[in-house]
């Protein structure tokens, strides 16, 4: 929590004082209450002189009203400086998650850095004003309550020494053991959520496999588990009440006692008394509402340390300094791998393994391969998304790492797998690339994704509304506008992922010749890589890669894989694609 | 992994609070029946309390002594004060018995307090967990169009929040607010004992504090809608641009997704900094009429004393209703925002017993057969079926299988293939007709057995937190790790599991997390590779599976379901081939029926599917 004040104080740094400033001044007020009435009580009351009660009177108004003029500076640069910070912390916060590279969002995950942003800045939030607000009033009210009645007399201000820390230790003793209950009984509470969540979405495998009985017993021990520590908690919690409560009053006790024989022989008058008591209930209550505040400041130092977490965590991959866009020659390969490999963890196999190819510039890569081979994850290192745990990447003769991070990527026209848009327009979704982009632009890159014919059939064309995720389209439209998404700008190097898997076979063959004839038609040679698990998409590329568990068992044309690849002629006999038995390695040699 | 997935949507919990008045009570009409009286709810709920009736009645006798003694304090203290006036006029003679009776007060008050605590502690924690537990296991015992029919996330959140909330407003709530009651009326009863003038300047100023919070209050909750807007709309963008990270790297948009975060963040800055300033009135506000409550009645007080008009007071008396003046108002804004917990409550308990309301799955027949290694011969006898009534799905279904036999469902989404599964595996009831296992009606063998004979993947492949190996297990728990493995490599599974840095005991977040749709269906044949079922069941069961593995998979099964009764349901064609009957089904009828080579030849519905897909393969 310091950590995060030690960084984003400083613009705030007047409010930060002023604030607590006014805040003493007003408690100053509070404290001066008791006093102000004793000496009611003792003048006006001794002397029965009722222009003494209504003077003090005054005196209470006058410090009434000056208190909550204090008060509302306070509250005011409290709100201040709390909002500002959260409002820098929530920047700086957002402009580091968009540093982060793919490593860092797989490590973090999206719905922790949707957390972190949200609530957690919203604690630290919180935890700033209540500093403002109370952390000044409570404590300096109860040892300002101390010291006033150590003032009147020592003697009975010893009483307060005494109470106060027992007070505290007691508090101290409960907080100590609830706190880190608190958690887990969260904890415990999600898992009850978790375990209905799954009964409801697998009921037919639950009961299919007649395994209710565990089911059950699964729940009755996350229900039990939770009771167990709930009542640990408010067993804790039950005695913090009556405890300070005993302790308080006994304290009164001792008052009244030793009082009684300081006024007996004149040290003290009955006014003193009534104020040393009033002091001991203020004492009190500003122990209990310091002990809330510790709750509130346990959560945000959590919270704070979880943001410190994605503040610090430099992004592994940076743009390198001072880059510029290499240099390329005409005929430098678009694409060169050079025993590219890439693991997601140390201990993990790679996902990636020892791929190299050259790809001439305008030429098509096809990758093909089964479910999990690393398809995706190698099409992942040409853009830098993920940077190769060994070997090289190049792009149009540059290693990717010397290249500005920005502008590589948008030199590679890249359409995920997961067909998704932001909400906006379609043109504001196809400016994505290019804020600059004249609609002839848009309208070809639409053609060119084939989705130029539905999107003029729509009453507001480029203006048509996009819903979050793109949900308002159908899945196949939804494809289409992203494949036109990254044909807008300088693409040098348009990347299908899967692109066409929600596409009819017709659609998909047609999409592929607008592309190949938009490459031929440019100055700039435009190169394609297909990433399908259908022949049909790959099989006219110049080169295809045939992947398997994240190595390439076989690399290059169609007729060429058929007859020596293996794995390659399995995928065209699982698709009903004609298998040549005369090219088979086997059966020749048979 | 596919990278560029989004991890999981953060959506879900606000999606799940949706839908919350789905499970009105309706009678048999279908009209909605009004809602269950107050007083009803409180019967039930006093039904839920009374195993733990004795710490009940215990809490409130503890509440009521707790209060009357704590109020009882501040007297004694008065009386005390007026022992000691001044020098020589302190009675010491009266003032040690009075303190032997303080000690002796406060601690009789502070033990009713724990005592209270202590019961309301056990009794509502124990409520919660009772209560939750019998939700859980009354949806366990729902039939499966219960539950298909209802939104999960509002089952869930019934179960979870509103049992919470039953247990926080009812139980703890009722009992602040018995406080409360008591607190008011016997403060009220011992200021009247006191003095009645003091009495009158206390109860009539403490409206004016109560009026002034609440009018900061409706002041402040303005700014706090504006607030909430913008709140909205910049959690909005996080939930989108954050949950798209991957996309804005990858187009280099950070830049300007950033730039309209700044603006959306500059926004909140001020709506967010007049909504908390204005909230953080209140305190201020009423802690300001509060001190001039106070400074009268100090004032008035001495003038009492010291005037004996309009009564007559000690100064220990003015000292009472100083400290009453403080306490006063406590009460009341504690019962404000007691009674909007209770009303949640009651309303969250409402909803829980319509829960335990609804009608349950009709439990099996006592004299239910257990049926025992099954010859899995299933038979389909003029089965008629609809999930709502007036729109019948399934008509005059006629299906024999005998052991062994291989039969495959084709035909166009909604024709009604996964209900016929549905039927086999007595997730629903037949209307008409009926199906037969082994010639027993399936109603007169019990569910567990009937399920036991069954092995089945369905389209969509369900995981649970939990690891690998605990989820292939799932059908047979005291598997050992070879047999898993063995599964695993049968289910083409085994290649990308031991990329895993943990291998099989990789722990699956919840629903599946990072695996591919592709790969969460092997995971599920694997599970079902383990079971030895009389009746093979497959819902599109490798729908997401490349076509290569899948023709390994198909290798696998075609193992697993020799000497088997199966029933495959199958979009791609290329699957079902090998059947000795394929079943072409469309609008709830059986259409046509024979083996591949038949069905083609007839040239009928199965042939103008099966040209159209493999017209494109060639292109």
């Amino acid at each position: 929590m310091l950590e995060i004040l030690k960084r984003f104080w400083r613009p705030y740094r007047a409010n930060l004082i002023v604030g607590p400033a006014c805040k003493l001044i007003e408690v100053l007020f509070d404290l001066l209450t008791p006093l102000v009435v004793a000496r009611m009580i003792d003048e006006g009351i001794r002397s029965r002189d009722m222009d003494t009660v209504l003077r003090y009177g005054l005196v209470l108004l006058a410090m009434a009203v000056a208190g909550i003029l204090f008060a509302l500076v306070c509250q005011k640069m409290a709100s201040r400086a709390s909002q500002g910070i959260g409002t820098d912390v929530r920047r700086d916060l957002y402009a580091r998650i968009n540093e982060f590279s793919y490593a860092e969002l797989d490590r973090f995950g999206t719905p922790s850095l949707v957390t972190r942003i949200t609530n957690d800045v919203n604690q630290i939030q919180l935890a700033v004003a209540l500093a403002i607000r109370q952390l000044i009033r409570w404590p300096f009210l109860a040892v300002g309550s101390m010291a006033a009645a150590l003032l009147i007399d020592p003697l009975l201000g010893t009483v307060f020494i005494v109470t106060a820390p027992v007070i505290g230790g007691v508090f101290w003793w409960v907080m100590a053991r609830t706190i880190p209950l608190y958690r887990r009984i969260q904890a415990m509470l999600d898992r009850v959520g978790l375990i209905t969540r799954e009964g409801l979405s697998g009921v037919r495998v639950i009961r299919a496999f007649v395994r209710e009985e565990h089911e059950r017993t699964r729940f009755r021990e996350a229900a039990d588990g939770q009771m167990r520590l709930s009542v640990a908690v408010g067993r804790l919690n039950a005695l913090l009440n009556p405890a300070t409560f005993l302790i308080m009053n006994l304290g009164i006790c001792v008052i009244l006692w030793q009082g009684g024989l300081a006024v007996g022989i004149g040290r003290l008058t009955q006014g003193e008394i009534v104020a040393i008591v009033n002091y001991m209930t203020q004492t009190l209550l500003s122990i209990v509402y310091v002990a809330n505040l510790v709750i509130v400041f346990t959560r945000a130092s959590a919270s704070s340390s979880r943001v410190l977490e994605v503040l610090d965590c430099e992004p592994s991959i940076v743009s390198p300094e001072r880059a510029r866009v290499p240099a390329h020659t005409a005929d430098a390969p678009a694409i060169r791998l050079d025993r590219a490999s890439f693991a997601f963890g140390e201990a993990a196999a790679p996902a990636v393994d020892g791929i190299s190819l050259e790809l001439p510039a305008g030429a098509t890569l096809g990758v093909i391969g089964g479910t999990g081979s690393g398809k995706s994850t190698l099409i992942s290192l040409l853009p830098r998304l993920y940077d190769t745990t060994s070997g090289t990447v190049e792009i149009l003769g540059a290693d990717v790492r010397s290249w500005p991070l920005d502008e590589l990527r948008r030199t590679i026209g890249l359409v995920p797998q997961a067909a998704s848009l932001v909400s906006g327009t379609i043109r504001s979704n196809l400016l994505w690339r290019d804020p600059a982009a004249a609609d002839d632009e848009l309208w070809r890159a639409l053609d060119t994704a084939q989705a130029g014919e539905f999107v003029r059939k729509l009453p507001e064309g480029l203006d048509a509304p996009v819903e979050a995720g793109g949900r308002n389209f159908s899945g196949g439209q939804r494809q289409r506008l992203t494949i036109a998404r990254a044909l807008v700008g300088a693409t040098r190097i348009l990347i299908l992922d899967d692109a066409a898997s929600a596409l009819d076979l017709r659609t998909d063959a047609a999409l592929r010749e607008a592309v190949r004839r938009r490459a031929e038609a440019s100055d700039t040679p435009l190169t394609t890589v297909i990433v399908s698990q259908r022949v049909s998409s790959v099989r006219t590329a110049d080169q295809i890669l045939v992947m398997r568990r994240g190595r390439a068992v076989g690399l290059g044309t169609h007729d060429g894989l058929l007859a020596s690849c293996a794995v390659y002629r399995e995928i065209c006999a699982s698709q009903g694609v004609a298998v040549p038995p005369a090219a088979t390695g086997e059966e020749v040699s048979a | 992994m596919n990278p560029y997935a989004s991890t999981g949507s953060v959506s879900t919990v606000a999606a799940s609070a949706a839908g919350a008045n789905n499970l009105a009570q309706r009678d048999p009409s279908g009209r909605p029946t009004p809602p269950m009286p107050a007083g009803e709810v409180t019967c039930r709920l006093l039904a839920l309390v009374r195993p733990h009736a004795v710490a009940f009645a215990a809490s409130f006798v503890a509440a009521t002594v707790s209060v009357l003694l704590q109020l009882y304090v501040p007297i004694i203290i008065g009386e005390g004060i007026d022992l000691i006036v001044s020098a020589g006029h302190v009675d010491l003679d009266a003032l040690m018995p009075l303190l032997a009776r303080l000690a002796a007060v406060v601690l009789g008050a502070s033990l009713a307090q724990w005592v209270q605590s202590f019961c309301v502690n056990r009794l509502a924690y124990a409520t919660v967990r009772d209560l939750r537990v019998q939700a859980s296991e009354k949806v366990g015992r729902m039939p499966i169009s219960f539950i298909d029919a209802h939104p999960h996330g509002d089952l869930i959140s019934r179960v979870v929040n509103d049992v919470d909330l039953v247990g926080d407003g009812l139980l703890q709530g009722l009992t602040q607010l018995f406080t409360g009651v008591v607190t008011i009326v016997g403060t009220l009863a011992f200021m009247l004992a006191l003095s009645v003038p003091m009495a009158l300047v206390v109860v009539l100023a403490t409206p004016l504090s109560i009026a002034a919070a609440s009018a900061i209050a409706r002041f402040s909750n303005r700014s706090f809608a504006d607030q909430q807007g913008i709140l909205g709309q910049i959690g909005g963008h996080i939930e989108e641009y954050v949950g798209s990270q991957r996309l804005v790297s990858a187009f280099a948009f950070g830049d300007r997704a950033e730039d309209r975060f700044d603006a959306l963040n500059r926004e909140l800055y001020v709506a967010g900094e007049r909504a908390q300033f204005l909230s953080s009135l209140s305190n201020p506000g009423t802690r300001f009429i509060n001190n001039l409550i106070y400074g009268a009645v100090a004032v008035i007080g001495c003038t009492c004393a010291i005037t004996g008009w309009p009564a007559p007071l000690t100064v220990g008396g003015v000292q009472v209703f100083l400290s009453y003046a403080n306490q006063y108002t406590k009460p009341f804004s504690e019962i404000t925002s007691v009674i909007t917990q209770v009303q949640t409550a009651y309303a969250s308990a409402r909803r829980l017993f319509a829960l335990l309301d609804a009608e349950e799955e009709e439990p099996d027949a006592a004299d239910a057969l257990e049926l025992a290694g099954a010859r899995g011969e299933v038979e389909l006898a003029d089965v008629a079926f609809s999930y709502v009534k007036d729109r019948p799905l399934l008509r005059d279904i006629r299906v024999k299988a005998e052991p062994g036999m291989r039969f495959a469902l084709v035909g166009p989404t909604g024709c009604g293939k996964t209900t016929l599964i549905n039927l086999l595996l007595r997730f629903y009831d037949v209307d008409d007709g009926s199906v037969r296992i082994d010639g027993h009606d399936v109603r007169d063998i019990t569910r567990a057995s009937l399920r036991r004979s069954f092995g089945m993947v369905l389209q969509d492949a369900w995981l649970f937190e939990g690891t690998i190996a605990e989820n292939i297990a799932y059908g047979r728990p005291d598997a050992t790790r070879d047999e898993v493995v063995d599964a695993a490599r049968r289910a083409h599974a085994d290649g990308f599991i031991e990329a895993l840095p943990e291998g099989y005991d990789t722990v699956i977040s919840e629903d599946g997390g990072s695996f591919s749709q592709g790969q969460r269906q092997l995971l599920c044949i694997a599970r079902v590779m383990l079971t030895d079922p009389a009746v093979l069941l497959l819902d599109e069961a490798t729908s997401s599976i490349d076509t290569r593995t899948e023709l390994q998979v198909q290798a696998a099964f075609d193992e697993l379901m020799r000497g088997r009764t199966s029933f495959v349901v199958a979009h791609r064609l290329s699957t079902i081939q090998g059947a000795d009957c394929i079943l072409v089904m469309r609008d709830g009828e059986i259409i046509e029926r024979g083996t591949h080579a038949e069905l083609l030849e007839r040239d009928g519905f199965y042939a103008s599917l099966h040209a159209a897909q493999f017209a494109g393969a060639e292109g």
